[in-house]
């Protein structure tokens, strides 16, 4: 049986870690080649880098670190953050990232998920999207989550799985940062259009969050996380133990 | 040395890290001279079944590689590159394997349930079979390793080593003499993977 995948997140900028609450106020962490190592050594299933540095300079010290990651950390590696063309998968590709997760580039550019799809595997294509509540809708948000869309996000989501994305996160922008558990709602309701893997990110606090979700919405394939992570708040050792003690399928490392 | 087939086929830099891991050389190759001189031969492989027979048959390594196996130089292949060692695969259309294991490649919708998800993705168990292939000696039945496909192989019982749990019994590692096959991607299964390519390095 598929096991339910934990990942921690990397938001990396100038070659560190950082990790903002509502995406605001961000403060330095630690660096990423160590942290990735520590977690992939804890049981972590899969990592995410996310790229949020905007000048050259920090760009280029992104993919170096990235290299010497895939160098020394043997499990999937998804890469996001400034991803608009195909030539930015083909350079974090090249550096050993297994997928490449679109979100601001994709809504400027929907064909950038047909194209990156039909050229690497849909497997490879992730569609990323923060999505917040506007008068009841769930609404997509760009530029970090600051600036609204106005597009529905269930129809986006919908339409980006249709063009070749293999794998949906979906980023609630109402409970990130708030560590009161995921967003169950929101995360049903993509769930059920869908059908590929739905990783759940936003508001994560305790380990309990993780079994709620995965003990309410079967449907959802992986938990994401940062700042638990990060601070120690929840151990991924410690998470992994409770998610089989409650009968959830589980990676023993 | 372990000499990795660059047929222009995926992305090489993890597998190559991963022998990097564990101390053992490898070489990325097409050079006829280098496979035939080297210990072991790597396949590796993503995409389409079509394009990467069709690219091996162009480049002829495709005998060379058949030459090497059926004199008896251990060969892995993973992922595309285990597909590409049966008899034919049925991905959008009829195409030739090298035909080292006997048996075809077929798409798992054809025998899991309707409402899994494809491609197969993600940490799956190992069931381990027979007797302990020797690429398996250094893991444990029920071990978790990493796949992404949405093919498998159709092959006698006996040429399967493993199966992965999925809505049915698929064929996760095949092995027939000193020919080996991953299904999954040992260089992306942590410890668990990096220590099937320690076992096969040692056979």
């Amino acid at each position: 049986m598929i096991t339910k995948r934990i990942i921690p997140c990397l938001d990396v900028k100038n070659g560190r870690v950082v990790k903002g609450v509502n995406f605001e106020g961000l403060s330095d962490v630690s660096s990423p080649i160590e942290l990735a190592k520590y977690y992939s050594e804890c049981g972590a299933d899969e990592l995410v880098f996310y790229d949020i540095t905007a000048s050259a300079e920090g760009r280029e010290l992104f993919t170096d670190i990235l290299t010497e990651t895939a160098r020394k950390v043997f499990i999937p590696l998804t890469v996001g953050g400034g991803i608009n063309t195909l030539d930015d998968f083909d350079r974090v590709l090249k550096c050993g990232a297994d997928k490449v997760s679109v979100n601001s580039g994709a809504i400027r550019n929907p064909s950038l998920v047909y194209e990156a799809a039909k050229r690497y595997g849909n497997q490879c294509v992730v569609i990323s999207c923060d999505v917040k509540r506007v008068d009841g809708a769930f609404k997509v948000f760009a530029k970090g989550g600051r600036e609204n869309t106005g597009m529905d996000a269930l129809q986006w989501i919908k339409q980006c799985v249709d063009m070749g994305a293999g794998e949906v996160v979906l980023n609630s922008i109402d409970t990130d940062g708030v560590k009161k558990g995921f967003d169950l709602e929101m995360l049903d309701a993509v769930c059920k259009i869908v059908n590929v893997p739905v990783i759940a990110s936003g508001g994560a606090g305790c380990i309990n969050d993780f079994i709620a979700l995965f003990k309410t919405l079967p449907k959802v394939d992986a938990g994401l996380a940062a700042s638990i992570f990060h601070f120690g708040e929840v151990k991924i050792s410690d998470l992994k133990s409770e998610m089989a003690a409650h009968g959830i399928p589980t990676r023993k490392d | 040395m372990i000499a990795i087939i660059d047929y222009g086929v995926g992305n090489l830099f993890s597998l190559k890290s991963s022998f990097e891991e564990i101390g053992v050389e490898t070489v990325i190759t097409a050079d006829t001279d280098v496979i035939k001189s080297a210990d072991k031969i790597l396949l590796p492989g993503v995409g389409a079944f079509g394009d990467a027979a069709k690219k091996l048959k162009e480049s002829g390594l495709d005998k060379v590689i058949v030459a090497e196996a059926k004199g008896g130089k251990p060969l892995l292949g993973i992922c595309l590159g285990m597909q590409l060692l049966f008899e034919r695969g049925f991905e959008y259309g009829t195409h030739e394997g090298l035909g080292l294991i006997k048996g075809e490649i077929h798409p798992i919708s054809t025998v899991i349930p309707s409402e899994l998800k494809i491609p197969h993705i993600g940490w799956n168990a190992l069931n381990i079979k027979g007797e302990k292939s020797p690429i398996f000696k250094y893991i444990n039945n029920g071990d978790c390793v990493y796949f992404v496909h949405s093919f498998y192989a159709k092959t006698a019982d006996e040429n399967i080593i493993a199966t992965a749990e999925y809505g049915a019994q698929l064929t996760a590692a095949a092995g027939s003499g000193n020919v080996y096959g991953c299904q999954f991607h040992p260089e992306k299964s942590g410890k668990v993977g990096l220590n099937i390519l320690k076992a096969f390095s040692e056979v």
